[in-house]
Parts: C-alpha cells; sequence; structure tokens
C-alpha cells in the first residue's frame, strides 16, 4: 500500500470514497505508523487500538459519506480532553487511574463526524508548561530533532502531527499551548476565539483563559477540523451562540485589500533574529499578494505575562481544589486523618510545576494581597483588551512571531520556571483578550521551524485561514518535513 | 516584595499542600522572583479601569427546567478510591482519625 502517514485529510478521504482503502485500513495503518515511530517521538499516554478499529470496521459498513472530508480520519487527542471508558490523566500522577464516565462535547462532535480517536496525546501536567516536560509519564520529542523539546503543553498534539502519527489532533490553549508547539514543529495550530468551542469535559486549567483547537499540517485541514468541534453548547455557559461559518469558504488565495498589523511590540528585545527576519519576510509576502501591512503598537503587552501568571495561577489555585483524593484520582496511602487525605494526597499526586502555580494563585487570591494582584491583574487585562480593541478598527489582522525563539534542548529550561514563563509573551495577550490565534510555517532557524502567528478579530477564524492559506500557498516552509517524515537532513 | 518561608508555608496552608523543608527553600525563591515580575504591573495607571473577570458578552446563560437523566450511581462510584455499601470512605472526620469514634 502507497504510504498514507503523509497525505492531507483531503487525499486521505478521496483514497476511501473511491474504495482504494477502507477505514479499517487506515486506522491498522495508523496504528503501525505510531507503534513504528514512538520510540523516537513518545507523544502518546494511551493508545485506543481495539475500539478504534471497532469503529472503523462499523464506518466500513455503514459507508464513508462522500460530503464529510474527516469520516474515516484517525484523530489523537490530548489527555486533557476527557474520553468515556479510555484513561484520562492530565499527564498528572494525580490521575493516573482516572477513566472517565463520559465524553467531552468535541469528543461527541468527533464521534458525529465519523473520526477515529486513536489515543491520548502527552502534554504538560495539567497543562502547564511550555515544553511538555512536566508530564508525569514521559518526555515528547520534537519532530525535527529529537534532542528538542516539542514545546507545550500540547506537545504530543504537535509532535504527533508533525511525525506523520495522525494527520490531526486536538491540543487546548490557555497562553500558547497550542500556537507555541505547533511552530516548534513546524505545523497550523488554531486557538479559536473564546466560546467557539465547547470546554465542557476539558478538565479546567483556567477557565476564561482555555480553548480547544485543532492541530495539522495543512491550513485547510485545519479549517475542516473547526467546523467540525464548533458550536454552542448548552453545558458550557461561556460556549458562543454564534452560527459557525464554512471555515473553509475562503481558501482562495485572494489577499487583495486585506489590511494587516504588525506590532512593534512582537518584534523587539528577546526575540531571535532570525524570527524576527522571518516576520519581516512573511509581511513581505503579505504585501506582495496585495495586502497592506502597517506598524502599530500594543502598549500594554508587555505586561502581559505578569497578568496571565496571576489570573491562570488564581483560576488554576481554584479548579484544582476539586482534586482531594476522595472521590477520583490518587489517594495517599499513607493517611490517618480526613486533613492527610486532601494534604498527602495533593503533595503526593501534584507535580512541582503544578504546585508551584497553586501556590502563586493561593497567593494571588489571599487576604491582604488580592487587590494588589489579582484584582490589578484583571484591570491590566482590560487596558490589553482594550489595546486590540484599538487596532482592529483599523485592521482585519494582526500578525507576529508565535513564539520569541525556535525549540530548545531537553532539559535546558525547566529548573528556570520564570525565563519559561516570559517566553510566553506573545501568544499570552490573544487569551486574556478572548481573540482567536494560529500557528502557521514561517521558516527555518538552524534546522529548526519558526511560527508565524496571525491573530484576528473574534469570531474572525474564517479571515485568518484565508490569510493562512494564501501565505502557505505562496511559500514552500509547509513542504519542508522533517527526517522522521521524509524529509532530507 | 520578597515573600518570606512563613508566608509560603501560609499560603502551603491554605493551598493544602506540605513541602519539606528543602522544597520550602526553593519555593520561597521561585515564588519570590515571579512575585517581583508580577509586581511590574504596580507601574500601570488603573484609576478608573474596569476589572475583567470574562471576556464574553454573556450574562446569565438560562435554560429550560426540564428534568432530564442524571448520572448512574455504580458509574459515578467506578472512580472512587475506597468505597464501602455504596459510599465513599474516608478517615473518621469528628475524633482526628483515633479509632471508636
Amino acid at each position: 500500500m502507497t504510504k498514507l502517514y503523509d497525505k492531507s485529510l483531503v487525499e486521505l478521504h478521496d483514497l476511501l470514497v473511491s474504495k482504494e482503502i477502507t477505514a479499517t485500513d487506515l486506522t491498522q495503518a495508523t496504528f503501525d505508523r505510531i507503534k513504528e515511530t514512538e520510540p523516537t517521538v513518545d507523544a502518546f499516554i494511551t493508545l485506543n487500538e481495539a475500539k478504534a478499529l471497532d469503529l472503523a470496521k462499523a464506518l466500513d459498513l455503514k459507508g464513508i459519506s462522500e460530503s464529510n472530508v474527516l469520516a474515516g480520519i484517525p484523530i489523537g487527542i490530548k489527555d486533557n480532553i476527557v474520553t468515556k471508558d479510555l484513561l484520562t490523566t492530565a499527564a498528572s500522577k494525580m490521575l493516573y487511574n482516572f477513566t472517565p464516565i463520559y465524553d467531552a462535547t468535541v469528543m461527541d462532535k468527533v464521534y458525529q463526524a465519523d473520526m477515529i480517536p486513536v489515543g491520548k496525546l502527552n502534554m504538560d501536567e495539567f497543562a502547564m508548561g511550555g515544553s511538555s516536560e512536566t508530564s508525569y509519564f514521559k518526555l515528547t520529542k520534537n519532530a525535527w530533532d529529537q534532542t528538542k523539546v516539542p514545546g507545550g503543553s500540547s506537545g504530543g498534539s504537535a509532535a504527533a502531527v508533525a511525525a506523520g502519527q495522525i494527520p490531526l489532533s486536538l491540543g487546548t490553549d490557555t497562553g500558547g499551548s497550542i500556537r507555541q508547539p505547533a511552530a516548534f514543529n513546524g505545523i497550523v495550530g488554531m486557538k479559536p476565539t473564546y466560546g467557539r468551542v465547547s470546554r465542557y469535559g476539558l478538565i479546567a486549567f483556567s477557565s476564561s483563559l482555555d480553548q480547544i483547537g485543532p492541530l495539522t499540517r495543512s491550513v485547510q485541514d485545519n479549517a475542516f477540523a473547526l467546523n467540525a468541534i464548533s458550536g454552542s453548547d448548552e453545558k458550557d455557559g461561556t460556549s458562543a451562540g454564534r452560527s459557525v461559518p464554512d471555515f473553509t469558504a475562503k481558501l482562495t488565495g485572494e489577499m487583495k485589500g486585506m489590511r494587516i498589523a504588525l506590532p512593534k511590540e512582537y518584534l523587539g528585545e528577546g526575540i531571535q533574529p532570525e524570527i524576527k527576519e522571518a516576520i519581516l519576510k512573511a509581511a513581505e509576502t503579505f504585501r506582495q499578494l496585495g495586502a497592506t501591512v502597517e506598524e502599530v503598537s500594543l502598549p500594554h503587552s508587555k505586561y502581559g505575562v505578569a497578568v496571565y501568571y496571576i489570573i491562570a495561577s488564581s483560576e488554576a489555585s481554584t479548579n484544582l481544589q476539586r482534586f482531594d483524593g476522595i472521590r477520583f484520582g490518587y489517594r495517599s496511602e499513607d493517611v490517618q486523618t480526613l486533613e492527610d487525605v486532601y494534604i498527602k494526597s495533593r503533595s503526593e499526586g501534584f507535580g512541582t510545576e503544578v504546585k508551584r502555580r497553586i501556590m502563586l494563585g493561593s497567593f494571588s487570591l489571599s487576604s491582604g494581597f488580592y487587590d494588589a494582584y489579582f484584582k490589578k491583574a484583571g484591570q491590566v487585562r482590560t487596558l490589553i483588551k482594550q489595546d486590540f480593541d484599538q487596532v482592529f478598527q483599523d485592521f482585519d489582522l494582526i500578525i507576529g512571531p508565535s513564539a520569541p525563539n525556535v525549540a530548545y534542548g531537553i532539559g535546558e529550561n525547566i529548573n528556570d520556571p520564570l525565563a519559561m514563563y516570559l517566553s510566553d509573551l506573545l501568544t499570552i495577550p490573544v487569551n486574556l483578550a478572548g481573540l482567536p490565534g494560529m500557528s502557521i510555517p514561517a521558516g527555518f532557524s538552524e534546522g529548526l521551524p519558526i511560527g508565524l502567528q496571525i491573530i484576528g478579530k473574534h469570531f474572525d477564524e474564517q479571515t485568518m485561514y484565508q490569510a493562512a492559506y494564501a501565505f502557505e500557498q505562496a511559500t514552500d516552509f509547509h513542504t519542508k518535513k522533517p527526517v522522521i517524515l521524509g524529509g532530507g537532513k | 516584595m520578597t515573600i518570606s518561608a512563613e508566608e509560603v508555608k501560609h499560603v502551603a496552608n491554605l493551598s493544602k499542600l506540605s513541602f519539606n523543608e528543602d522544597e520550602l527553600q526553593d519555593f520561597t525563591v521561585q515564588l519570590g522572583k515571579i512575585i517581583d515580575m508580577v509586581e511590574t504591573l504596580a507601574e500601570v495607571d488603573t484609576t478608573d479601569v474596569a476589572f475583567t473577570s470574562n471576556v464574553t458578552d454573556l450574562i446569565n446563560v438560562m435554560r429550560e427546567d426540564v428534568v432530564a437523566p442524571g448520572w448512574d450511581r455504580d458509574e459515578l462510584m467506578k472512580n472512587v478510591p475506597e468505597s464501602e455499601d455504596g459510599f465513599i470512605k474516608v478517615p473518621a472526620i469528628m475524633d482526628d482519625g483515633e479509632a471508636g469514634a
């Protein structure tokens, strides 16, 4: 059989519809590919092989719908999205034995679209981290260089797609956790507008910032996936009652008249020179395609990291109170009193980074510090949001880098939490304002991918896909592959 | 502002976490650095600036009060670490764990 693992969704769909392959063939080939490459990448925590093959066989009997590009497509799921009867750990010892009795709303949508969930993907513990190194279970490697981190927190979701284990995955993004690993692995990652995708069944980290989104190897694949998972949900009170447009409708290459803003703060201090160069080149590409690109200012963006670490940690300290060793998850053996159950289960079950965030959050919310920290952060968040509102009065999109650096060495930053936090400076403001943001391939530095971030107006992912597609078609960055996917050295 | 080891202990207590002396030392230093970083917010003038807790325009999302099937009790008990006679079991609460309460 021909290689299936580097094909696009449309190519796979055509093979399925023409009956050159069956959904069962594709699912089996996917597990063969995962098993062959997993020793190199280590992207999965749990595989769903028996159930996936059953689903594929049932789909083959039912027949592949010609109008549904996603039918029979294998998908990987980040392990903080709950999956009925399938282990869901959030990469934490705290949930090492947790088998959910219900599905997240995005999983209902995955099944409605006849996609085949093949397994659960590694991540930073409870999505707290930027390198996937805080996972309790394993160390995922970058698809391009196995000595480098895959980024995080959706590191497994990004590395698995980039390495050709799966064509599509779901990740989550609270401060950059889809966009930065997509950038580090040279793929397309979309964090939709807050409220676009239901968070029901997403293990909550920071409820006012978290959002689920797709990671794929092409812009078109990504737009198909977002079509399937979007929509309001009565089980998530913050999901938007907006209609969902067809995100593939404007993949035309047309860019004439589009107004793009390039914030000077996104090319300032701390950005690697090669990345700055790649972004300026991307701006030039957009100009050649007929768009205008002008420099703007987002003056409060430099406070984004400080605001984020107060708000996200405060929300996390509250959300993670539910992990108490009583009803599910890890319970310490060494307990005499009820208080012991709480304290020892939490102290033994949570990893260091999670504890650090809980501590920072409890501190920010504690008596005497609330006004100076939590309340102040919420006010500066307003100013950050207003900066974006101002720019979007005159522009359709904002562009900049997805990360200030390319993938770094495994172990390099793990002992310096502050350095790790500061590297989220370009993605965090987008979550604080609830805007959609995506990362697409835009160059290389010493053989490692560079990501271009595209930020859109609330609920205007369609325009972002339009620009991303035009850029993709006008450049050849997306055609370069890592060695594991058949690329040259 | 530097945070003291005593304050870190207090916050650990609020968080239902315990640390040994080495961890306490590390956390005191690291949290101190992080708090110094977030204190840059003090330089921003936020007089009369509204507080943002959520970016949606939604206020109260209502639905009809219709009876719908709930969870199955046996299913819910599947993930409970310790149970007896269909109840979740924990150490005695009233007497600090001593037997005979």
